[in-house]
């Protein structure tokens, strides 16, 4: 029984936030969440499929100059997150904030594209015109629910930085941010792939 | 398994006692764990409590309330089906009593009461003091609860939800269910499938982080590995429920287009996203029931299972499976025969890891002693049950066949014998093999066997004839038939078998209540068990374990693979290791409940009704709060608490 | 002729032991295979069944005495891979052929010409044309024996499925689509079908009939199904006549050479030929004829069809004199 007596701390040696139970169930968040996602994805090329045009006569393809951009800022917001997210594993609790309000202006950003963006097509195109129609508003507003989302998390994750809560040992907070961040980047490139970029290979 | 120099089971009891006495109770006199742990004494508390065990109990009860509602629904409806052209019920009941029956019994009895156990006997048998996320466990129970509440509120203004409990569009459609029927029936699963979500991740992240130490994957239970593919289907298949009802509430009430063939819909997407939903569920309300199995069939025939790394292996091929094959539910809607045929083919692979299964339990049982006890009685029956339900799922996986049997009373019979012959059985075995860890009491024998033999005879006379049924002609989902077409003496038999069946499920009701009271004192191993819940006190202490067990073996109980590590009374504490092999890594601090989950659950009811009624203000009004509280419930209380976060 | 019909269906009816639905009385070929296959299921299912359950009993009764005697060794994975995996392997892929090459056995396209019918589904009942005559009939397809129908299925709203258990399996009609099955009839009669896809309140009462006949009898039954509606042989007929013809009843249904032209019933031009009144739900006389017009949502809740109390006995028996009489 005494063979060699295991140690047991009970503060972890190794605190890398990808150990906690909060950061796995981020992963399992992001995995339903992704599913979700996947579904409407399929849903979009299930109604394709059906239909002889995509999108419907009197639709044009989409543009790709916002998309573009609209890309362009999800991409280094999360660039950007990264760069603060090395600093707190330094201590450096400023870079971290920095970073976060970084973040921040390139998501509001992305909001306001999204609203020019949305302007233009409400003027082409309603909803309940078609199958087309619905399936985009649903899948693309869906997105921007969750960078809603993801600004508020960032939001949230900077005030309790501003609080001092985060050092190179606690930081869990700021990793499942992050993580949720990353997350919200890459659903953007499988939108922008479904609605912009696949009806010019249809 | 067994070290060599044990012969049998009953070398070991003495030794075994002494130890696990150290690790079920704190030495007399010392309070240290308890006063961490326990529920404080006041309403508030009782109602947001995070312990795990009020809480599986409280799931497990109320999905037994719901079993009431829906086999009562179940019950009336089998009365105005006893003879033809019967004028008990109006269409209108009629439907609105099946569709809340199916729904009910699939999502607010079988898998919360699964989920119950799980959420109840997962820390025990991983030798944790919690789950990992215990304010969610609150959390997902109460939203569970509220979300019944919301289904069934749709009785009080006589619109209760009529679509079926798979709700095909364009029958559900605003054009042809104007009223708020459907309504009730998507927000109040929208609910629900919030509370399944979180409920999932916390089994998932208890079982692959908190397993006590030396407890590595090979050596875990086999019911966990069920909870752990169930769980993970549920991340996976959930979504497709949702996005359906998603879309389905868009196209009722903002005239979006999805699901009518005018304007580019089509009705077949709504089938698409619900069975690729729908099947993976039946699985995820039937593989905890095999888990249960697991556990019940070694301990009843006094030897460890047999080949338990393929029983795990199958039952995760089962889950993984169960995602391809849900067109089997769409032969009659004249889609290519090709994916046809693909889909039939993965409709009998998906049978060979139940086979499996079934012959381990087999050699398990060849090989082991088999005591007759209630909890077997009620195994024997699953397997009994299950094989024949299979069987006939089988049969409808033959695409042809199923041109016939297709929605009709054939395939009715095939859903009540996996599902009520085969998981709910398992759920009597399962209530019969942990009543006595959850009460410290036994139930009666005598009337478990009375229930036990009530029950089998009731449900074979009352769901055999409906094979029959169907192959007479008898479709599914009507409130009446002609007399003359064969079907006036199948249909008596089976309401006064299912009415006999009943009876039987009260005998136990009844010997519930009488032996909470009056049950002869179980003591904390009364089975002389193998895994580690049945080292601990019946019921158990607040804290589960006194002192953290390390493992050793897979059947740590029955050959000593099991001793008695740190104590860990610093605040609520319990070990956190490492997702294979279990090692430990740190110990963590896990947080009391507070009142936020109970008001974030309130708010989320409160806008249930705001989006059924259209009332904008009421949804904006609870978004605000939710965010609020979610905020306010994720917010450190205490410095220590800053790294768990839960 | 009609009457020998309306007797068979009463002893129809009457026979308690009877099954007019049962999947293994088959009147034709396609429904004769899928019995035999149905057969083949269950012989094959009752020996893995009763195989499984003598197993397991022999495993209950196979007691050590004691528990010192059970063996704890532990056992290879064998039997579960050998008896759970490997036989039903074999026997599932046996399964999987008999599946498909029976499905292969009825391909819709297939070469042979084959007489027409498109069949659309209502809320609850089935209107049917055939593809070249303007004739609409409702609720009662007439087939020749022994000649091959092709059925072109569609619905006006919600999902149906149209099976005739003793001729073919279910098919549905979906909204937007379009689907066909072919199916033969071999001997002659009346063959009872019903909707087997939940579609509301009256999916219990939507049932049609198919009547299959010598060819002959079948061309003259199309000949007269085609000509315009029996003009009214009496006065108490052509009483009726006015009554339907020109009242509340033309709104909603077409009589075809009267000035009654509804769209939204069943085409009544030839309804007293039928055998049942409102998909199954009566059989066709004048009193269950009066009774519906009087309150048929009475006796079908949810039907489309008003109550009409408005009208006398007196014209009451006009009108069913005059309905009954359009054969
Ligand atoms: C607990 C839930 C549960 C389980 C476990 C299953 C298991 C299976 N089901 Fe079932 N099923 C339902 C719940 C379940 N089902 C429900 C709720 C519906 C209807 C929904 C609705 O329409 O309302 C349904 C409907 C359904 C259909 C659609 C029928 C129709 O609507 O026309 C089909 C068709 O293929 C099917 C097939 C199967 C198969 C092949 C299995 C297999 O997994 C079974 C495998 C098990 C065995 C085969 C027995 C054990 C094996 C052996 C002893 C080895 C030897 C075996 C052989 C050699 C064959 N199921
Ligand atoms: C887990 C799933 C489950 C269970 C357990 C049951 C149980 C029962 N079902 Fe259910 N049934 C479904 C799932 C289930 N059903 C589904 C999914 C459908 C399809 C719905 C649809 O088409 O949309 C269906 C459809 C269905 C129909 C077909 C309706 C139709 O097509 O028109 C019928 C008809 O007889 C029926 C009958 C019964 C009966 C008599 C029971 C009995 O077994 C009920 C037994 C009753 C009790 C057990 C209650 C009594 C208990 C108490 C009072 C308290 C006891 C408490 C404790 C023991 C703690 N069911
Ligand atoms: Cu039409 Cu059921
Ligand atoms: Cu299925």
């Amino acid at each position: 029984m005494t063979a060699s007596a295991p140690t047991f701390p009970v503060t972890a040696a190794d605190s890398a936030p990808e150990k906690s139970f909060a950061w796995w169930a981020m992963v399992c968040v992001c995995a339903t969440e992704a599913s979700l996602f996947a579904y409407l994805i399929a849903a979009n090329f299930y109604l394709d499929l059906q239909s002889s045009r995509w999108p419907p006569a009197g639709i044009a393809r989409p543009g790709l100059l916002k998309p573009a951009l609209m890309t362009a800022s999800l991409l280094l917001s999360s660039a950007v997150l990264i760069w603060g997210e090395r600093g707190i594993r330094r201590n450096n609790a400023r870079r971290l904030a920095t970073g976060l309000c970084g973040t921040l202006l390139l998501a509001a950003l992305f909001l306001l594209l999204f609203a020019s963006e949305y302007r233009d097509k409400l003027r082409e195109f309603v909803p309940a015109q078609s199958a087309y129609a619905s399936i985009f508003y649903v899948t693309t507003s869906l997105h921007c629910a969750h960078v809603l989302v993801g600004m508020l998390v960032l939001g949230y994750t900077l005030l309790r930085v501003l609080r001092g809560h985060f050092s190179a040992e606690h930081r869990v907070g700021v990793s499942v941010a992050t993580l949720y961040w990353h997350f919200v980047g890459v659903i953007w490139l499988a939108v922008l792939t479904t609605f912009y970029l696949a009806p010019r290979f249809s | 398994m067994p070290p060599a120099h044990v012969q049998s089971l009953d070398e070991w009891p003495d030794q075994k006692i002494a130890r696990l006495a150290t690790l079920a109770r704190e030495p007399a006199g010392t309070r240290r764990l308890r006063d961490q742990w326990e529920t404080p004494a006041n309403w508030l508390a009782w109602l947001c409590t995070v312990d795990h065990k009020a809480l599986g109990i409280r799931y497990i009860v109320t999905a037994c309330v719901f079993l009431a509602l829906g086999g009562v629904e179940a019950g009336v409806m089998r009365l105005q089906l006893a003879r033809p052209e019967n004028r008990l019920l109006t269409p209108e009941m009629y439907n609105q009593l099946f569709t809340m029956h199916g729904t009910t019994m699939m999502f607010l009895f079988i898998q919360p009461v699964l989920s119950g156990f799980s959420f109840y006997i997962t820390p025990l048998l991983v030798g944790a003091r919690e789950l990992a996320f215990p304010r969610v466990n609150s959390f997902s129970y109460i939203a569970f609860l509220l979300a019944g509440v919301f289904m069934y509120a749709s009785f009080a203004i006589g619109q209760a939800p009529d679509a079926g409990w798979f709700n095909y569009t364009p029958l559900s459609s605003v054009a042809y269910s104007g009223g708020l029927n459907i309504d009730f029936y998507a927000i109040g699963l929208l609910l629900l499938s919030v509370a399944t979500t979180v409920g999932s991740i916390n089994l998932i992240v208890t079982i692959l982080r908190m397993r006590a130490p030396g407890m590595s994957v090979d050596r875990m239970p086999l019911v966990l590995w069920s909870s752990l593919t169930t769980s993970l289907a549920v991340l996976f298949a959930m979504p497709a429920l949702t996005a359906g009802l998603l879309l389905l509430e868009l196209e009722r009430r903002w005239h979006f287009v999805f699901f009518a063939p005018g304007g580019g819909g089509s009705p077949l997407l709504w089938q698409h996203l619900f069975w690729v939903f729908g099947h993976p569920w039946v699985y995820i309300v039937f593989l905890p029931a095999t888990g249960m199995l697991s556990m019940v069939i070694p301990t009843f025939c006094r030897r460890p299972m047999v080949a338990p790394h393929l029983v795990a292996l199958a039952t995760m091929a089962t889950g993984l499976a169960g995602f391809g094959v849900w067109v089997h539910h769409m032969f009659a809607t004249g889609i290519p025969q090709v994916s046809v045929d693909f889909f039939s083919a993965g409709s009998m692979v998906v049978s060979i890891p139940s086979g499996v299964q079934i012959f381990a339990w087999l050699a398990t049982m060849w090989y082991g002693r088999v005591q007759l006890a209630t909890p077997m009685l009620f195994a024997l029956a699953f397997i009994v049950q299950f094989v024949l339900g299979g069987l006939s799922g089988v049969m409808t996986a033959v695409v042809p066949f199923d041109w016939q049997a297709h929605d009709t009373y054939f395939v009715v019979a095939h859903i009540h014998y996996v599902l009520a012959g085969g998981s709910m059985f398992a759920v009597f075995a399962a209530a019969y093999y942990w009543f006595p860890k959850m009460t410290g009491r036994m139930l009666s024998e005598r009337l478990g066997k009375w229930s036990f033999w009530v029950m089998f005879a009731g449900f074979n006379l009352g769901f055999f004839p409906m094979h029959i049924a169907g192959l007479l002609g008898m479709p599914r989902r009507v409130y009446t038939y002609l007399p003359g077409l064969g079907l006036d003496t199948v249909n008596l038999l089976s309401t006064v078998g299912v009415l006999v069946f009943m009876a039987g499920t009260l005998i136990t009701l009844w010997n519930m209540v009488r032996s909470r009271r009056h049950g002869a004192l179980a003591g904390d191993d009364p089975w002389h068990a193998n895994t580690l819940e049945w080292a601990t006190a019946s019921p158990p202490e607040p804290y589960n374990f006194a002192r953290i067990p390390l493992v050793q073996s897979r059947d740590p109980l029955w050959d000593g693979g099991v001793t008695v590590g740190p104590a860990l009374d610093d605040g609520r504490q319990t070990p956190r290791t490492t997702p294979l092999d279990a090692t430990w890594e740190t110990a963590v601090q896990l947080p009391r409940q507070n009142a936020w989950t109970l008001i974030l659950s309130l708010v989320l009811f409160a806008a249930c009704f705001g989006a059924l009624v259209r009332n904008r203000w009421v949804m904006a009004v609870c978004l605000a709060i939710v965010v609020l509280s979610v905020g306010r419930w994720l917010w450190p209380y205490q410095r220590q608490l800053l790294e768990t976060e839960a | 002729m009609s009457r020998l019909r309306r007797l068979c269906l009463v002893v129809l009816v009457a026979t308690a032991c009877h099954a007019p639905m049962s999947v293994v009385a088959a009147a034709g070929p396609v429904a004769r295979s899928l019995s035999h296959l149905t057969w083949v299921l269950i012989v094959a299912s009752a020996v893995v069944f009763g195989v499984v359950v003598v197993l397991m009993w022999a495993a209950v009764m196979r007691r050590p005495t004691t528990d010192a005697a059970v063996d704890l060794t532990p056992r290879s994975a064998r039997i579960p891979i050998v008896g759970g995996a490997i036989i039903p392997a074999v026997i599932l892929l046996a399964l999987f052929l008999v599946s498909v090459l029976s499905e292969r056995q009825y391909p819709v396209e297939t070469r042979v010409s084959a007489q027409v019918f498109t069949v659309i589904g209502h809320q609850w009942w089935w209107e049917i044309h055939t593809a070249d005559s303007g004739a609409a009939f409702a609720n009662e397809l007439h087939v020749p024996v022994g000649q091959v129908i092709e059925v072109r299925l569609l619905s006006a709203d919600v999902i149906h499925s149209f099976w005739m258990p003793t001729l073919h399996g279910k098919i549905d009609l979906i909204p937007g689509d379009t689907n066909r099955i072919r199916l033969i009839a071999d001997k002659p009669g009346v063959y009872r079908g019903q909707c087997a896809e939940y579609c509301g309140l009256q999916h219990a009462n939507m049932a049609f009939t198919v009547v299959a006949d010598a060819p002959d009898t079948y061309l003259r039954w199309l000949a007269s199904q085609q000509q315009n509606a029996a003009p009214p042989a009496d006065s108490l007929q052509r009483a009726g006549a006015a009554l339907v013809t020109a009242g509340r009843c033309a709104v909603c249904h077409t009589i075809r050479g009267t000035p009654a032209r509804g769209m939204v019933g069943p085409d009544l031009t030839h309804v007293g030929s039928r055998l049942t009144l409102a998909a199954g739900t009566l059989p066709n006389n004048a009193a269950a004829m009066e009774a519906w017009i009087t309150n048929a949502p009475s006796l079908k809740p949810g039907t489309g069809m008003p109550a009409l109390p408005q009208f006398s006995g007196m014209e009451l028996r006009a009108m069913t004199a005059y309905l009954e009489g359009l054969h």
